[in-house]
């Protein structure tokens, strides 16, 4: 055949990847470092993450995965002896910088723990509670946000009829969605969630993940989990992250198909001894 | 829980995918149905310039098959998919890779008619026979890709026993050129190839048998390849 291999295969079928816009970057991470006392948790860390996607941070325990997502809502401040270095940019402002209103960060950054953490009130009270705080009396306007906040979050068609019950009365699953219909409800830009799933069952695991497909939509979404296929399946990008140092970030396609570093490799596929 | 991939997954996202993935291969074996009907007309008609478009398609089915590689693998990395999800995939690898061989097929038979054209020899009526087996066998990729979309395991099986009539019609048109050549030495270079466009035509027969196998494995999980068909049967339907 004299044809050559390029004509025999019509690449405008193929896509191709676009390289990262500039515009599309919500937060970028530069030279990051973390130390608990003497030992450093976070190897200078940097990379950009973008707008509306899902990033997912996997690694076994220890590697830094949670310290990373609670240095994007300065959570680790709560902590003593521990020192941060480095920047973390949001809107073009270093979230480190001395004159961060903290509180109006965390408004802005989310978050959501493994285990659900409903507040010991009716389940109306737990989504207002953030609305509250900001300052909103009106009952009109509290219910309607509730109401926005729990369909947000999948749970509305649930708890409609029973919104004054307690919390604590729900299922996991529930919960979980509860708060995160309670993060949500203030509207943050970014929500961090810290293996959301791992204590529920596999069904209300996928709803979850369905929610966090559905959310991306508004959101920038970072999760961190140990279930790697729960990164593969809800991810748009992954980051590889092993003893504080982050090996490979990058599309979650490449990273489960194809990933650059042998490490991550050796993760992914259950040979990391 | 025959029948069962319509209904839906928690992920939407999924089933979107799956639906996709459905309608990719639908599409490619469209395509190669096309070429197939295309390049009997061209070896019929010793039209050269239908002949050429044919070969110059045939990437276009080459793209799809690589297209739909690539989304088949995200799917195994990404869904982890399990029973009818997980047949569904490993059948689609396996049917993409016999409809990307039918679509050689149909561009050897184009080759062959841009050669009988080349010669000016024309179309013999005499070779009409592979105009049947032409229509068999483009009937039998028909009606394996329709069994695919209705996952309609009865319409598959019949794809796979269609093959033996496609086996026959070959072994006798196959007696019938060697009748050809005998009688006339100079035409033995035309007669062979009208006999190699018969034989491509015979082993899209076979690739249409492969994916009716597929078909069934992906409704019913059963691997029927290498079995008697009467046993199968007396088995699936019993």
């Amino acid at each position: 055949m004299s044809e050559s291999i390029a004509t025999k295969i019509d690449t405008s079928l193929l896509k191709t990847e676009a390289a990262v816009n500039e515009s599309e970057i919500c937060l970028e991470v530069k030279n990051l470092n973390l130390f608990y006392g003497e030992s450093q948790a976070l190897k200078n860390i940097s990379f950009k993450m973008k707008k509306n996607k899902v990033t997912a941070f996997i690694g076994p325990s220890g590697c830094g995965k949670s310290t990373l997502l609670r240095c994007f809502n300065r959570l680790n401040d709560l902590v003593d002896s521990v020192r941060v270095e480095g920047e973390i940019i949001l809107d073009n402002k270093n979230i480190y910088a001395p004159n961060v209103d903290v509180t109006s960060l965390r408004q802005r950054v989310g978050m959501v723990f493994q285990k659900p953490n409903p507040f010991p009130m009716s389940i109306f009270e737990n989504v207002a509670y953030g609305l509250r705080l900001q300052g909103i009396k009106k009952r009109r306007v509290l219910e309607e946000k509730v109401e926005w906040a729990l369909k947000g979050a999948a749970l509305w068609e649930e708890v409609k009829d029973r919104l004054d019950e307690s919390a604590l009365g729900m299922s996991g699953g529930q919960q979980q969605r509860l708060v995160i219909a309670r993060a949500i409800a203030i509207e943050p830009e970014i929500i961090l969630l810290d293996e959301p799933a791992s204590a529920l069952d596999p069904i209300s695991t996928l709803k979850i993940e369905e929610l966090i497909y559905e959310l991306k939509s508004k959101y920038t979404i970072l999760i961190v989990t140990h279930n790697m296929q729960q990164a593969a399946r809800v991810s748009d990008e992954t980051a590889f992250m092993y003893m504080g140092e982050m090996i490979e970030f990058g599309n979650t396609n490449t990273i489960f198909t194809n990933p650059e570093k042998k490490q991550t490799e050796d993760y992914i596929t259950g040979r990391y001894g | 829980m025959d029948n069962n991939n319509s209904s839906q997954h928690i992920s939407h996202k999924f089933d979107q995918e799956m639906e996709s993935l459905r309608n990719k291969v639908l599409k490619m074996g469209g395509l190669v149905e096309q070429q197939i009907g295309g390049a009997v007309e061209a070896l019929q008609s010793a039209n050269a310039i239908g002949a050429e478009e044919i070969i110059l398609r045939d990437h276009k089915v080459n793209s799809l098959e690589v297209l739909i590689d690539e989304s088949c693998t995200q799917i195994l990395a990404r869904r982890q998919p399990a029973a009818s999800d997980l047949r569904m995939v490993v059948a689609v690898i396996k049917t993409i890779t016999d409809l990307e061989r039918i679509g050689d097929e149909a561009e050897k038979i184009a080759k062959m008619a841009l050669s009988l054209a080349e010669d000016d020899a024309g179309f013999n009526s005499r070779y009409a026979g592979i105009r049947h087996l032409g229509d068999h066998v483009k009937k039998m990729v028909h009606d394996v890709l329709d069994a695919y979309a209705r996952q309609d395991v009865d319409a598959a099986l019949q794809v796979v026993k269609d093959d033996d009539l496609a086996d026959e019609e070959y072994h006798n048109l196959t007696r019938l050129l060697i009748t050809f050549m005998m009688e006339d030495p100079r035409k033995i270079s035309e007669v062979l190839d009208v006999l190699w466009a018969a034989r491509a035509l015979e082993r899209i027969g076979d690739h249409a048998k492969n994916i009716g196998e597929y078909v069934i494995y992906l409704v019913k999980g059963k691997d029927i390849r290498h079995l008697d068909l009467d046993e199968v049967e007396k088995d699936m339907f019993s």
